[in-house]
């Protein structure tokens, strides 16, 4: 990828199907939770990781288009519409899909999740769930990782106490470590948590059962919020 | 107290039944290239390997790493009868926290080497060939490959090496089924003629019935000390996937498919057929 790919300039459009855990029961060899880092240390490749139906057909629309190496990241279940201000038709535009914008699927101002890919909806639900508690979050889908769009971050660095990133990845090196070193080196430091995979050996079993396994969950999300805002 | 053919071909259909049972009980699993290496499992470890949950530890094991690490039911199903582990823990296979998941993982007694992603086995064992005459040991290695997994260039790479440093104590088998995940290996990426390509890669070739208890076992004797070229062997061990129900040989869809009640029943039943018919 770095040198025939990345290196040689050459539009190639990389499609990863099945990542993360999607293959959950079937071991380490079939998770693939390192991708983002990986790529995210070779200059000239974009990232996508698509949330939802009407993203993921956005993003292989651009794809087919994009005139740098790009990579596309999907999972294996059926893919969600989320429901968004666009899908909704209000405020038409505003998270309309672009590579490198963010989509801002839910506005709250106490805290901000960003997440990706198959955990979107997970910070959806969370969402709901805190308003029951009378914390109003945010949700963006971060679903580029390179470039970042860094606006968004900083906006709602700026809006929220607290940012939680979550990603069906490694937690070195993806979406979560990417987001707190553009705020520290802005000068930000709002309360924040990483929430995705610990440097151990991965639990094994369904995607959904790893995923709750790891916090990635309506409960486990809304327990990291509690808990992050209490701080 | 060594197993005559006759209990060894018993065994074999022992071991689909087990192979079946534990596929159908987590609603998951590799059945088809399971059911075509079984027979080369059963020859490997109760007739061939060195290997056993008391001399695990020991460096002078013999060393079989199964390469197209989907079929980890046989596997499995194997190292239970061996006494690596009891049976009944298979009931958890791809359950949540297992550790036994759907490919080898070293977390499981018995298993030499973590597989899954294919491609890898033959040349981590020509690194344990070749660690194996350093060390003066008189070990063998054994990597069980499928025949779609040839398509993996490593394959070659390692078939290169193996015969440069000159591994007679290294057998590849090729569970040489002719189907792989998407269909007919022909089709997918064709590799005939294999004996030929090997031959000039510099191994010793043998092609054997890859269901024949007889056969395998010959094909599995070490190399005649008066032989005059020192050289890995492979052997292509032809086998038919999902060899021993019907309705499942030769057909690729059974390659991850599992069976439903009907077809578990059924499928258990013509086994149990062809044991009393061999009894
Ligand atoms: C590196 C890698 N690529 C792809 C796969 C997916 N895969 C699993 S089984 C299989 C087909 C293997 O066919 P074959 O080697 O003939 O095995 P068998 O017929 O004995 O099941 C493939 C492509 C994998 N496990 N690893
Ligand atoms: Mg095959």
């Amino acid at each position: 990828m770095k040198n025939d790919i990345c290196y040689s300039d050459m539009p190639v459009k990389l499609v990863a199907i099945s990542s993360g855990v999607s293959y959950g029961a079937l071991g380490s060899t079939h998770h693939s939770l390192h991708d983002v880092a990986a790529l995210r240390a070779i200059n000239n490749i974009d990232i996508v990781v698509p949330a939802d139906n009407f993203e993921a057909q956005q993003a292989i629309t651009l794809a087919a288009e994009h005139k740098r190496p790009i990579y596309l990241r999907f999972g294996k279940a059926a893919m969600y519409s989320l429901p968004s201000p666009a899908t909704q038709g209000d405020r038409a535009g505003e998270s309309a899909f672009a590579i490198g914008k963010a989509r801002v699927l839910r506005d709250g101002h106490d805290l901000c999740f960003i997440a990706n890919g198959e955990t979107v909806i997970h910070a959806l639900l969370a969402a709901e769930h805190l308003k029951q508690r009378s914390i109003s979050a945010r949700v963006i889908s971060m679903h580029t990782i390179k470039p970042l769009d860094t606006a968004a971050i900083l906006t709602a660095a700026n809006d929220c106490r607290a940012i939680i990133t979550v990603e069906e990845h490694m937690i070195h090196g993806g979406l979560g470590e990417a987001c707190a070193s553009l705020l520290l080196q802005a000068g930000l430091s709002p309360k924040f948590a990483i929430v995705g995979f610990p440097d151990e050996y991965t639990v094994t079993g369904a995607q959904a059962d790893i995923f709750r396994h790891y916090g990635i969950s309506m409960e486990g999300l809304g327990a990291v919020a509690a808990e992050l805002l209490a701080r | 107290m060594s197993l005559t053919d006759h209990q060894l071909r018993q065994k074999s259909l022992q071991y689909r039944k087990q192979v079946l049972e534990i596929i159908y009980h987590a609603g998951a699993g590799h059945t088809g290239g399971s059911l075509s290496c079984i027979d080369i499992l059963n020859v490997l470890y109760n007739r061939v390997l060195r290997v056993s949950p008391e001399n695990f530890g020991s460096p002078d094991r013999d060393r079989y790493i199964q390469s197209k690490g989907h079929s980890v039911e046989a596997l499995f199903v194997v190292l239970a009868d061996k006494g690596f582990f009891a049976f009944d823990e298979l009931k958890s296979l791809c359950r949540y926290g297992s550790h036994f998941v759907g490919h080898p993982t070293r977390k499981v007694p018995g298993v030499e080497f973590n597989t899954g992603a294919l491609g890898h086995g033959l040349s981590i064992g020509v690194g344990s060939a070749i660690a194996a005459k350093k060390d003066g040991r008189d070990c063998r290695t054994f990597v069980l490959l499928g025949d779609g997994e040839l398509a993996e260039g490593s394959n070659w790479e390692a078939a290169m090496c193996a015969a440069h440093y000159q591994l007679d104590n290294l057998t590849a088998i090729i569970d040489h089924n002719t189907l792989q995940i998407t269909g007919r290996t022909r089709d997918v990426c064709a590799n005939a003629p294999l004996d030929e390509k090997f031959a000039a890669f510099g191994w010793e070739v043998m092609t054997v019935d890859g269901h024949s208890i007889e056969q395998l076992t010959s094909a599995f004797q070490p190399a005649s000390p008066s032989r005059q070229t020192v050289r890995p062997r492979v052997v292509i061990a032809n086998t038919i996937k999902g060899r021993g129900v019907s309705f499942m040989e030769d057909v690729g869809k059974w390659h991850h498919g599992v069976p439903s009640k009907e077809e578990y029943v059924k499928a258990m039943a013509e086994i149990d057929v062809t044991m009393k018919a061999e009894r």
